[in-house]
């Protein structure tokens, strides 16, 4: 299977590998998938207290390509963006901006729960509600 | 200069060895004929380089030459094979013995045969790929008609005992078949001393041309017979009509030839290629070869490598060609049903690779193979969530992961 160019670049040159620390109260810390599906993703946000705004963004993913380019795209995304902002991506913008084939858009939805898990976590820290998303993606 | 992507997947298919090919040639344009027109000389031309392919092939496994029927590759082989006995045996018995790793050309016939009124037995290999001789015998049955065990598995390179299972078929009057595709041309297979009474293999796997392969049916003690699957002009003493390929009949009886003079000098060499690149692997921490390392072909070796994922790493591998257990680009995102039969968890199959050497590997291939590999493992496990967890000495079983 051919990958664009664009995941090829993400795989090749990963955007903000790495770990927070996931004790800090400003940390929101999302992991999803399982190995036996052969997708892991752990994503970390660090936030502002004062602005909501998403200062840092980490992931590390066990996965095929597309779901390290899902991952490292997010992270790009994430950062500067208030929580607010950040819970309107979604995954089918990520389809499109690494051209995913249809066999691969389970990797953008991933790291769109791995968005909205880090941002609940923040939430739950902080004594928020976690937000129900109405999109069911399994 | 080393040239890339470097070719290491020969379990899947081998290049033609260019003396294969300059067999071949005269028979696509100088003598083209038809090897059943018995009329003209290009027809004798024909039949006559058919024949001698026919013992090339014949005395490289120590059968006869009217004992080989030419097919088109091993797939056909064993549907041939599978329904042809079923057919012809029917009315002795319905009991098809076979393994749950064979290749999908057998798992699949038998299901197929399941819907026509066969019973089937689909064993368990033990943990290292293999079955025992005692293991299959305790599954035979008053109506047990054939048994169909592969001689050595595609994607491990296991080599089962085959000999000792055709023995002890014979003992009980079962026929007994074995998907050799992988193993004739690579180590030595003799089906009168192996007790074999039908064979599967292709050229293709043995640096012959795609599109050719044959069925070895045995003649004498016992004679077996196969119904035909295609009908037609009874080609092949009527058990498979069709006009004979010759030219990849001629370059497979060439193939066979090389493999049976050069066989013992280069398994000795790819073993030792193998285990440099296998021992050199296995340095990488949580690193497991798949399957029997006792028993098992000279150039295969399957390696799962924990916390990175097999698709992500045959990306991070790509100047070098092999295959993986990991299946994420179907839809099912089901691994591999060989590793996960071997017993293996879903995330160790998920994290495999299958090394396959040939005559054409060579050492400095091989050398770049092992940097690349280690490089690409550790940048992945550099970015691996569970390889940090692994490393925090966080049990991944204890998490409750979210199923997608």
């Amino acid at each position: 299977m051919a990958y664009s160019e664009k995941v090829i670049d993400h795989y090749q040159n990963p955007r903000n590998i790495g770990t927070l620390d996931k004790s800090l109260d400003n940390v929101g810390t999302g992991l999803v998938g399982a190995p036996e599906c052969g997708d892991v993703m752990r994503l970390q946000i660090q936030v502002n207290n004062e602005t909501g705004v998403i200062e840092d963004a980490k992931f590390k993913t066990f996965g095929c390509g597309s779901a390290i380019a899902s991952s490292s795209l997010a992270t790009e995304w994430l950062k500067g963006k208030t929580i607010n902002d950040a819970l309107s991506i979604d995954n089918m913008d990520i389809v499109e901006e690494l051209a995913l084939p249809p066999v691969k858009i389970h990797c953008s939805v991933l790291a769109e729960d791995a968005i909205k898990a880090a941002i609940n976590d923040y939430r739950t820290k902080k004594g928020l509600e976690p937000i129900i998303d109405g999109k069911k993606h399994y | 200069m080393l040239k890339l992507p470097i070719y290491l997947d020969n379990n899947a298919t081998t290049p033609m060895d260019p003396r294969v090919l300059e067999a071949m040639l005269p028979y696509f344009t100088e003598y083209f004929g038809n090897a059943a027109s018995r009329n003209h000389p290009f027809g004798w031309k024909a039949e006559e380089a058919v024949d001698y392919a026919r013992e090339q092939i014949a005395k490289l496994i120590g059968a006869t030459e009217k004992e080989i029927i030419f097919t088109s590759g091993a797939t056909e082989s064993n549907n041939l094979a599978l329904k042809g006995v079923f057919e012809m045996y029917r009315e002795k018995g319905n009991h098809i013995i076979t393994v749950n790793i064979e290749h999908k050309a057998i798992i699949d016939t038998c299901r197929h045969l399941e819907k026509q009124g066969a019973e089937v037995t689909y064993l368990e290999p033990q943990p290292d790929g293999r079955v025992s001789v005692e293991q299959v015998e305790a599954a035979i049955k008053p109506n047990t008609i054939l048994i169909s065990v592969m001689y050595a598995n595609n994607e491990i390179g296991c080599i089962n005992p085959i000999r000792e299972i055709g023995e002890m078929a014979h003992r009980h009057g079962v026929l007994m078949h074995t998907d050799a595709t992988q193993s004739i041309g690579k180590i030595p297979v003799n089906v009168l001393t192996d007790h074999i009474d039908l064979a599967s293999f292709s050229a293709h796997k043995m640096y012959g041309p795609k599109g050719i392969g044959a069925l070895y049916v045995r003649r004498k003690n016992p004679r077996v017979k196969v119904t035909s699957q295609l009908d037609g002009g009874g080609h092949e003493r009527g058990m498979r009509s069709g006009t004979l390929n010759v030219t990849g009949i001629v370059g497979f009886g060439k193939a066979c030839e090389l493999a049976m003079n050069e066989m013992a000098e280069e398994s000795i060499r790819l073993a030792k290629l193998r285990d440099k690149l296998e021992t050199e692997l296995l340095t990488l921490e949580e690193s497991y070869v798949n399957g029997s390392t006792a028993h098992r072909l000279p150039h295969v070796s399957n390696i799962s490598f924990k916390y990175v994922e097999g698709e992500g790493l045959m990306m991070g591998v790509k100047d070098i060609a092999v295959s993986s257990g990991s299946a994420c680009t179907s839809a099912s995102l089901e691994p591999s049903y060989v590793l996960k039969n071997l017993g293996l968890d879903d995330e160790l199959a998920h994290s495999s690779l299958r090394f396959g050497l040939g005559r054409f590997t060579n050492e400095e291939q091989i050398d770049f193979a092992i940097d690349h590999v280690k490089t690409a493992v550790e940048k992945l496990r550099d970015m691996s969530p569970l390889w940090e967890m692994f490393k925090e000495g966080i049990d991944l079983k204890s998490i409750e992961w979210a199923e997608h």
